[in-house]
């Protein structure tokens, strides 16, 4: 974990409700597919955790949805300014064993990380298939960047059928994929849950008072004992989890 | 009197506070004692903030602080509550962590040993309980840890139920926690007190006549959130404790009005989170300040505070902190 103080190279709206951010400065070590930053937001006590969806050598990217004061507030940001970030947050997704074929699953704002992760794998010479879920057309957003990426196959589904397959995430799984990736809502995590055989890892969101891993804010309990999201996850592997069989 | 099992350098707790010759040992402008033991500055991480300090010594070196105050220590491991756990508020936030913990045998083998290698002072072990037998227990075996310096006996934990703030909301069971530890302990016993009572002074002055070395307040303050759209309470525990620069006011007074009340040393917390709120504490009565939810949102707060001391201190002709601890109330 690092404090630093990155600039606001671009703070965009990208689809209804969502922003893209990105930050420049000292943002060392690399961050890993999967890890979070924790921003803090005047006028706010509490930092937002929000996803890495991509990093190069000066800019961190985030995507966030605004869904209350802190990031309403944070979309009013203007290009220019500083923001205190806490960077290199959480474990991240391991990619050493996702197989030849990885399937990536993302539901909304659960979209977002797994754009670097699939980025990750395709470097290291893996096929990717994404799935990409979201309620209406409207907030459609990256299906041309994973594209781009060279994802095998980018599928995208919308509760209302207003663009590409109509339904959720399972209603468009394509098959033969050796692992998975999963982040969202979640609902739609025990949905991916219960629909796939594969091993695979989810990531998780709680409420956290820290990020780092002090206050005990954000336990969830495991398979292997109790686990604190912000640093012993976000990612989960399959095995990890608490059946949500029943 | 209890105090006289106590070995004869921590005795210093007799004399009354500022004594001319407490102060004369005292090294450093920052320095002051805290029931006879010295510390470089008075600046504490909170109980539940800190973890076991692990995080934090990755950042920086944790041992400019005064010392630090362990994660509430229970007889048995404990979960806690379901989250969500934490919600905010203005100016600061609620938890409902319920006292998560790996129990007294594991804080003893592995997270004590583990804070050695990052920690080289005396840290505050700080315990909670559900009974008179489990405070006793969990209080003697951390006593005999030589790491341990002082006890802190959380009386005043709102987030669980059964046990806890049930000890802390009235004179005579805090007295009598008070008591039942101070007999199986030689290290100073600090009752962490509640604010969430009528009249904290006649419990820390029970605490006081019970024999405890010190009493350090406050917990946090009960409160709650609603989350609109679900139209129910927004942490799984219903209601949390209430903290951060919030409830810095109430804090304040309730030391204030404490340190008037008692001769033993007073740990004041509640909503620092700079070097002005430190000295207003001690100005109100407190000999040392904990810090809490400020290392959350800056897991840098204790070091700035500690660094801006010496510079604060200057501004305000201040010499020696020990000097002002209660100078508020002599007027
Ligand atoms: C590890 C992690 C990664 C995340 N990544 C993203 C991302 O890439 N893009 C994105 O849009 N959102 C992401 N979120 C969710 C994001 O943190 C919340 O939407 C945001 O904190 C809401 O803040 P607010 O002030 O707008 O909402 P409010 O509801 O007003 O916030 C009140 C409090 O609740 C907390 N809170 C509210 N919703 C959530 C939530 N879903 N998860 C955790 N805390 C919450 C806030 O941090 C704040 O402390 C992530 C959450 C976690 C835990
Ligand atoms: C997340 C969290 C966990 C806490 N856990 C404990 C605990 O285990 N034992 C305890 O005595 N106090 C606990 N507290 C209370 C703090 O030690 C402190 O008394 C209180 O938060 C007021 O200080 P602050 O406003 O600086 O946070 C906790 C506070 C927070 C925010
Ligand atoms: S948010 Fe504090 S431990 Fe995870």
């Amino acid at each position: 974990m690092k404090q630093v103080f990155l600039k606001i190279k671009e703070n965009q709206l990208i689809a209804k409700n969502t922003m893209r951010m990105v930050l420049t400065g000292d943002i060392s070590p690399a961050p890993q597919p999967g890890q979070f930053v924790n921003i803090k937001t005047d006028g706010f006590y509490l930092r937002r955790p929000i996803s890495v969806c991509d990093a190069d050598g000066e800019t961190l990217t985030i995507i966030y949805k605004i869904v209350g004061g802190g990031t309403e507030k944070m979309s009013k940001l203007a290009r220019g300014e500083t923001l205190d970030v806490l960077t290199g947050l959480g474990n991240g997704y391991d990619t050493s064993v996702s197989g030849d074929r990885a399937l990536l699953i993302g539901g909304g704002v659960g979209v977002p990380p797994l754009y670097l992760l699939a980025k990750r794998l395709i470097s290291e010479g893996k096929d990717v298939f994404a799935v990409l879920g979201f309620n209406t057309a409207s907030e459609v957003f990256y299906e041309d960047e994973f594209k781009a990426l060279g994802a095998k196959s980018v599928t995208v589904t919308t509760v209302d059928g207003s663009r590409g397959v109509k339904g959720f995430v399972t209603d468009a799984l394509p098959c033969g994929c050796t692992y998975f990736y999963t982040c969202g809502p979640e609902p739609m995590l025990r949905a991916v849950y219960k629909a796939l055989e594969t091993d695979g890892q989810f990531s998780f969101e709680e409420r956290m008072g820290c990020g780092f891993g002090a206050c005990m804010g954000c336990t969830c309990r495991t398979v292997t004992g109790y686990k604190r999201i912000c640093t012993d996850g976000p990612v989960l592997k399959k095995e990890e989890i608490v059946s949500w069989k029943d | 009197m209890e105090g006289l099992k106590k070995e004869p350098k921590t005795g210093l707790k007799e004399e009354p506070k500022n004594a001319a010759g407490e102060k004369s040992r005292l090294a450093c402008g920052t320095c002051v004692t805290l029931c006879g033991e010295p510390l470089s500055n008075p600046v504490i991480p909170a109980s539940g903030t800190f973890g076991y300090g692990a995080e934090f010594a990755k950042l920086y070196d944790i041992n400019i602080l005064g010392t630090f105050s362990f994660k509430g220590t229970t007889r048995e491991p404990r979960y806690g509550n379901e989250t969500p756990r934490i919600a905010e508020c203005a100016s600061g936030m609620l938890n409902a962590v319920g006292l998560q913990n790996p129990g007294v045998d594991k804080v003893i083998s592995e997270e004590i040993p583990r804070m050695g290698k990052f920690f080289s002072k005396k840290v505050m072990a700080n315990v909670s309980g559900f009974s008179l037998d489990d405070y006793v227990y969990t209080c003697e075996r951390l006593d005999a840890v030589e790491k341990v310096g002082w006890l802190e006996v959380n009386v005043s934990c709102p987030n669980v139920h059964g046990g806890g703030m049930s000890f802390g909301t009235s004179a005579e069971p805090a007295a009598k926690v008070t008591s039942a530890v101070k007999k199986v302990c030689r290290k100073p016993v600090i009752i962490k007190l509640s604010p969430n009572v009528t009249d904290i002074v006649s419990i820390a002055k029970a605490c006081e006549a019970a024999g405890a070395d010190g009493v350090s307040l406050i917990n946090t303050l009960m409160g709650m959130r609603i989350d609109i759209s679900k139209r129910r309470p927004l942490l799984a525990n219903k209601t949390g404790g209430l903290s951060g620069p919030a409830v810095f006011p109430v804090a304040l007074s309730m030391v204030y009005k404490v340190a008037a009340a008692v001769k033993i040393p007073v740990v004041g917390m509640g909503g620092v989170s700079c070097a002005e709120d430190v000295i207003e504490m001690m100005m109100a009565g407190a000999a040392a300040v904990e810090v809490g939810a400020a290392n959350l949102v800056d897991p840098f707060a204790c070091k700035t505070i500690v660094e801006k001391l010496p510079e604060v201190m200057d501004r305000y002709g201040i010499k020696n902190l020990s000097d002002i601890i209660g100078v508020s109330n002599n007027g």
